[in-house]
């Protein structure tokens, strides 16, 4: 049997994630250079138009993974379905965003099935007929190639923004769809989730702000919260933080840029005193301008600045607030 | 409740890391704390005690510098700590790790298990979860919140995009905590005394290693990231800096 990519992508309430068309893209670029087969899958109840809108886009095949025990999502349900569909169908490589859903399932199925899985890569090579995958250590102040040792089928799940969905190809035809009825035992599925629900409303919507001035651990006590903000509006931007800083309390937690807070892409991002650990640039990598400002040479941060200033942020920001005044005539 | 909470000791968040000979690790000689995430699993799993009572062990992995993050532990209240105690101990991958968490632990009935959601130094966020499906528990990721209630617990998990989720699970279970569900206590002096005599159970990897397999990963190569964007660097006083800043802002970011 051809050797098999199996991208499954995600579905929430019956709708794509669209972040699913960055893996596919990636396992398109894959499959072009191994030559390898390249099918997808999607797990649910009734999720047959996922499937046949993924069925669109340049694959062999969909599968439509199908159990009405499989909405809502829980990690044992999505474990049993599959882990008996991989076992039959033995892809080589199964490919999956690295999404909170995909954290909670996936290392539990590959345990299952005796395997490992290569989480959030930011990218594969395939030399001389070995595959690694890339991905960040240490918070993104080294990059890793990894490579699997074991048997197949190998598991591995790409980060936010390793591949530009919209690059993913439209397929000729549409591609077959096959839908995959799976029995799940009683008792197999242990937990209860409820609906999923916003905390509150969020009061800041910084995905609109044109300019965002950023502040992390480097800003050191709440007191100088007040110093970004003077800046912030100086620029007349909205004033962010990354998590520990709304973890500490000094900022609301809807004031979050990352993984866990808002995705964001302002004309000018300005980050004081941020590291730059991965959490955090998934949120705001796609910014126009990064300028970052952080006394640590060696931050990653600086990897993805267009403007480097490596310096205390308490010397430079407050004759930049006066220069920025100056340059407004305010 | 019984609860075992995993931790990890990583290298200092601003510490400067220099790659090994090989180009495979980090050279050891740096300095190191606790895995931000699994400090506040354990303060969860204290509060759970200090609710409903029960005990706290914690467990690590890792040459003999990790017990600093187990005295650290037992000075702010957890009653034992296992130490699975090698430089072997080192380089096994998720699977692995958790395989002799597993083993280490298989003659105590624990409750609960946490773990921080991810370290900071592989980020792999796979340890706990491994864990369970070994154990053969429930488990649930990224927890904000834990309530114990008649059938089990409570929890509540964090989403993508600001939405959270209520989940009821059994006991036992794994739970993977996330920065920021509470906040974090300072070890007290009488702590830190209690510390010393408190039990600090080693294992060995020779003692393990029949319930370990082949790692399934290998790290062929680690380096510095290749710079794909050109950034430029802005230096000198303060004052010249800020003028060059907006500079910039007015004729390349165009916001002013």
């Amino acid at each position: 049997m051809a050797d098999t990519i199996l991208v499954v992508v995600e579905q929430r309430e019956g709708k794509l994630n669209r972040v699913s068309w960055e893996t596919l893209a990636g396992a398109q670029a894959l499959a072009a250079e191994t030559g390898w087969v390249l099918e997808a899958a999607v797990v649910g109840s009734g999720v047959g138009d996922v499937a046949a809108e993924v069925a669109a886009k340049k694959v062999s095949k969909v599968y439509d993974i199908e159990s009405s025990k499989l909405e809502p999502y829980t990690p044992d349900g999505f474990v049993a379905a599959l882990k008996s569909f991989i076992e039959e169908k033995k892809p080589k490589l199964v490919l999956m965003p690295h999404t909170y859903q995909v954290r909670d399932f996936v290392p539990k199925l590959a345990t299952a099935l005796h395997r490992s899985l290569i989480s959030d890569a930011i990218g594969y090579k395939y030399e001389g007929g070995k595959l690694l995958f890339t991905r960040q250590m240490f918070q993104g102040k080294f990059v890793a190639d990894v490579s699997f040792t074991g048997d197949a089928p190998y598991f591995a799940t790409f980060q936010s923004g390793a591949y530009r969905g919209d690059k993913v190809e439209d397929g000729g035809a549409s591609a077959r769809v096959e839908t995959v009825n799976v029995a799940i035992a009683d008792g197999v599925i242990r937990n209860k989730p409820e609906a999923p629900f916003k905390e509150a409303k969020q009061a800041v919507d910084l995905t609109q702000a044109e300019i965002i001035v950023s502040v992390g651990r480097g800003i050191k006590e709440q007191k100088n919260i007040e110093l970004a903000q003077q800046l912030a509006t100086a620029l007349g931007g909205e004033i962010a933080a990354s998590r520990p800083i709304c973890d500490s309390g000094w900022l609301p937690m809807d004031r979050q840029v990352g993984s866990s807070g808002q995705t964001v892409a302002p004309k000018l991002y300005l980050a004081l005193g941020i590291s730059g650990a991965i959490q955090h640039v998934v949120g705001m990598k796609g910014a126009h301008s990064i300028i970052a400002i952080n006394k640590d040479s060696e931050a990653p941060i600086f990897e993805i600045a267009d403007i480097a200033v490596v310096g205390n942020l308490f010397d430079i920001v407050p004759p930049l607030i006066e220069e920025v005044k100056k340059a407004k005539g305010t | 409740m019984k609860i075992l909470v995993c931790m990890k000791q990583v290298p200092q968040k601003d510490a400067p890391l220099k790659l090994n000979e090989s180009g495979t690790w980090i050279r050891e000689d740096v300095s190191y704390e606790v895995n931000e995430p699994d400090a506040y699993a354990l303060e969860e799993a204290l509060r759970q005690k200090e609710k409903h009572g029960g005990e706290v062990v914690v467990i690590t992995s890792g040459p003999a510098r990790a017990q600093q993050v187990l005295r650290e532990a037992l000075a702010k209240g957890a009653d034992r700590a296992i130490h699975l105690e090698g430089d072997s101990f080192v380089g096994l991958d998720a699977f692995n790790t958790a395989k002799a968490f597993a083993a280490s632990v298989k003659d105590e009935n624990f409750d609960l298990v946490f773990t921080g959601l991810q370290s900071d130094d592989y980020g792999f966020a796979q340890t706990g979860v491994v864990l369970a499906e070994l154990l053969g528990w429930s488990h649930a990721t990224i927890i904000m919140q834990i309530e114990k209630n008649d059938t089990g617990i409570r929890v509540k998990r964090e989403l993508e995009a600001g939405y959270f989720q209520f989940v009821d699970m059994p006991l036992p279970a794994v739970l993977t905590i996330q920065s920021g569900i509470n906040k974090l206590r300072y070890a007290t002096l009488i702590g830190i005394k209690q510390a010393k005599n408190k039990p600090m159970k080693k294992v060995s990897f020779d003692e393990v290693k029949g319930s370990l397999g082949d790692n399934l990963l290998k790290i062929e190569k680690l380096y510095i990231p290749l710079k794909t964007k050109k950034t430029e660097v802005i230096e000198g006083p303060p004052a010249e800096v800020a003028k060059k800043l907006v500079d910039r802002l007015r004729n390349e970011v165009h916001v002013l």
